[in-house]
């Protein structure tokens, strides 16, 4: 049995502890769905930490900046970037305004089930890309690195997706938080050792890591290449990587601030006080990540090479292969075990977002108006959509197998989660005349165009040429219509401009009554949800 | 309100909307947060389009062999904090703002 799979197992084992001791506790929705409302600031500020560094940011911002530099690294300080977007707009009018959901929030003042159906589609929109590129990349891990362990691709997934839906379904919203505390610390851990190992090699001298970054060799389509990674072009290449830049600014600053799974973090917390405390403490672990990153990637550019990575095993790999490099076998292991941990508290979160969302928007409010016919049926529900999210995440992403391509994934659900989440809550929360009209216009408009925005991008429309292997070929044969990768540039403005026509076409004079409520509420906490009392 | 859920009594939220002291505190958040918000957008996306449009610029070399452009970056990081700081300060006087009007409003 190999070092790595021992460490995991570790790690399963106490986590799968910790869901038992949640279970135990305290029942009812709030229980379940926001841990009774009682997860302190800095225990939030770490669960939001390890819900947000998903493995995309771990494995791909690391290889990306040790294949593209200087562009890669911008892809670090838009995820931090982020959440100074959720301190000063979201997170506390969030806690004081709603219960649950992202639907809670919108339903407060306009009407509730055209809003909570539509607040509920796109939810479970983001989450399931996101969910489906997290279970392709756990699986992708295990091929790469557990080769020698038995473990195939199937068993992997299979392994990840039953062990999320026990932490969710028998720990709910208690155990999904501290499964992401434990993952904060040790990828947060991990990813420091690296970068005093990195640092180390160039006898901590920071001017020689840049240096030794400023001319990188490596083969580029066969020629041999001397590149200076601190300069930006690697990446966005002309004519429009410019744009595609500023698109991709556009998804990181208010994306990350519609992602379901993030904002259901906030009303784990006793109030709005303890939330905007613990986006601080997330955002000094994420920025503290994140420059560590930047050490890492350069590091592996120039003490590995673009060559060897790509020759032994792609850019997901260059992480690992980095601290096999520095630290041997045993810490390739650690680090192979803690990118395994990360996956799974991600996809924790993921899920109980995704369930509560269906339980609570849609059965309850939408099917059922609201009412509970037998007391804690709305748990039962979450618990059953957990399952079957489970089941419908593991089929799929079985059935892409391990060679899809996933970074357009998530791009895919941050920019549904930019253009359709981040507009309507914004208006909701600010703007008086905001209304129901407005809202399912602006949902409807952000989810469908930014889906259809990367549909005709470049992602799925090119022509390729012939004998291009058959995962890697363009779904549609043409030239693609639209020409970024990101469709923030565009979606993000029609999300909005839908909401505000939808809106001014429209009274809804009840949803403006009720603003001073909403206001009230949003800017003292009065009336607030209560925590649970211990 | 779902069976088993105690009914919470409802605040008269007209009357505190309407109170000068909320006005106050509604303006003073407007202040910080418009400003906090656009300043930082502002510092983000100038990154974005200088690495965009002005790469010549941003890869002169300020520091020994450590670019323009990175030190940029790395600033995000250190503006973002400070941002956050200068508003945990705010967002203190704010609470007390509304614990005070909360409690002039006969809210107890």
């Amino acid at each position: 049995m190999s070092i790595s799979l021992v460490i995991f197992l570790v790690f399963v084992l106490s986590t799968l502890g910790i869901t038992y001791w949640a279970s135990r506790r305290s029942r009812g929705a709030s229980a379940y769905f926001a841990a009774g409302r009682t997860i302190t600031a800095w225990q939030n500020g770490f669960a939001v930490a390890g819900d947000f560094m998903s493995a995309a940011s771990f494995l791909g911002v690391v290889g990306l900046i040790a294949l593209q530099g200087f562009d890669g690294f911008l892809y670090a300080i838009g995820g931090f970037v982020a959440f100074v977007t959720i301190l000063l707009l979201i997170a506390e009018p969030l806690r004081n305004s709603g219960k649950y959901t992202l639907g809670d929030v919108l339903a407060y003042r306009l009407r509730p089930r055209p809003v909570r159906a539509m607040a509920a589609m796109s939810t479970l929109a983001t989450i399931l890309f996101y969910m489906i590129a997290q279970m392709v990349g756990a699986g992708a891990l295990v091929r790469l690195l557990l080769a020698d362990s038995g473990i195939s691709y199937n068993v992997a997934v299979a392994g990840v997706g039953a062990l999320m839906v026990v932490y969710v379904v028998f720990g709910g919203m208690l155990a999904t938080t501290w499964v992401q505390i434990i993952k904060a610390v040790l990828l947060s851990a991990c990813a420091l050792l690296l970068a005093i190992l990195v640092l180390a090699h160039f006898h901590f001298h920071l001017g020689a890591l840049f240096a030794a970054a400023g001319q990188i060799a490596y083969h580029e389509q066969g020629r041999w290449v001397v590149r200076d990674f601190l300069l930006p072009g690697l990446r966005y290449k002309a004519p429009y990587g410019s744009l595609d830049l500023i698109s991709l600014g556009f998804a990181f600053i208010f994306g990350t601030a519609g992602l379901p799974h993030i904002l259901g973090k906030f009303y784990t917390v006793p109030d709005a006080t303890a939330a905007r405390k613990s986006v601080v403490w997330a955002m000094g672990l994420i920025g503290s990540f994140y420059v560590m990153t930047s050490v890492l990637g350069l590091g592996a550019a120039s003490i590995l090479g673009p060559d060897y990575i790509l020759t032994h095993g792609g850019t997901n790999m260059s992480g690992p292969l980095l601290a096999e490099a520095l630290a041997g076998k045993v810490f390739l292991a650690w680090v192979t075990a803690v990118a395994f941990a990360t996956i799974l508290a991600v996809v924790a979160g993921l899920t109980i977002s995704a369930s509560t969302s269906f339980a609570h928007d849609f059965w309850l409010n939408v099917i059922h108006h609201g009412r509970e016919r037998k007391l804690g049926e709305t748990v039962l529900v979450a618990r059953m959509a957990a399952l079957a999210l489970g089941a419908v995440s593991i089929g799929i992403a079985i059935l892409l197998g391990p060679a899809s391509n996933v970074g357009i994934l998530a791009t895919m659900g941050m920019a549904v989660a930019a253009s359709a989440n981040f507009p309507v809550l914004v208006l909701a929360i600010y703007w008086r005349r905001f209304n129901t009209a407005g809202a399912v216009a602006g949902l409807a408009v952000g989810l469908l165009g930014s889906l259809g925005l990367i549909l005709a991008g470049p992602n799925f429309m090119g022509i390729d040429p012939p004998g291009a292997a058959r995962m890697a070929r363009h779904l549609f044969q043409a030239k693609p219509w639209f020409p970024l990768e990101n469709p923030g540039l565009l979606s993000v403005p029609l999300g909005f401009l839908a909401a505000l026509a939808g809106t001014l076409l429209t009274a809804e004079p009840a949803a403006e009554a009720k603003f001073n409520e909403l206001s009230v509420r949003v800017h003292t906490g009065l009336g607030a949800e209560p925590a649970d009392l211990e | 309100m779902n069976p088993g859920e105690p009914e919470r009594e409802r605040p008269d939220w007209g009357r505190v909307a309407a109170s000068a002291r909320f006005q106050d505190l509604l303006g003073r958040k407007r202040r910080f947060i418009v400003r906090a918000f656009l300043f930082f957008s502002l510092y983000y996306f100038c990154l974005l389009l200088l690495t965009a449009y002005a790469p010549k610029l941003i890869a002169v070399r300020v520091t020994g062999t450590i670019t323009l452009g990175y030190w940029f970056a790395l600033s995000q990081f250190v503006v973002g904090g400070t941002i956050a700081w200068l508003y945990l300060r705010a967002a203190t006087r704010f609470d007390g703002l509304s614990r005070d009007l909360l409690a002039e409003s006969g809210k107890t």
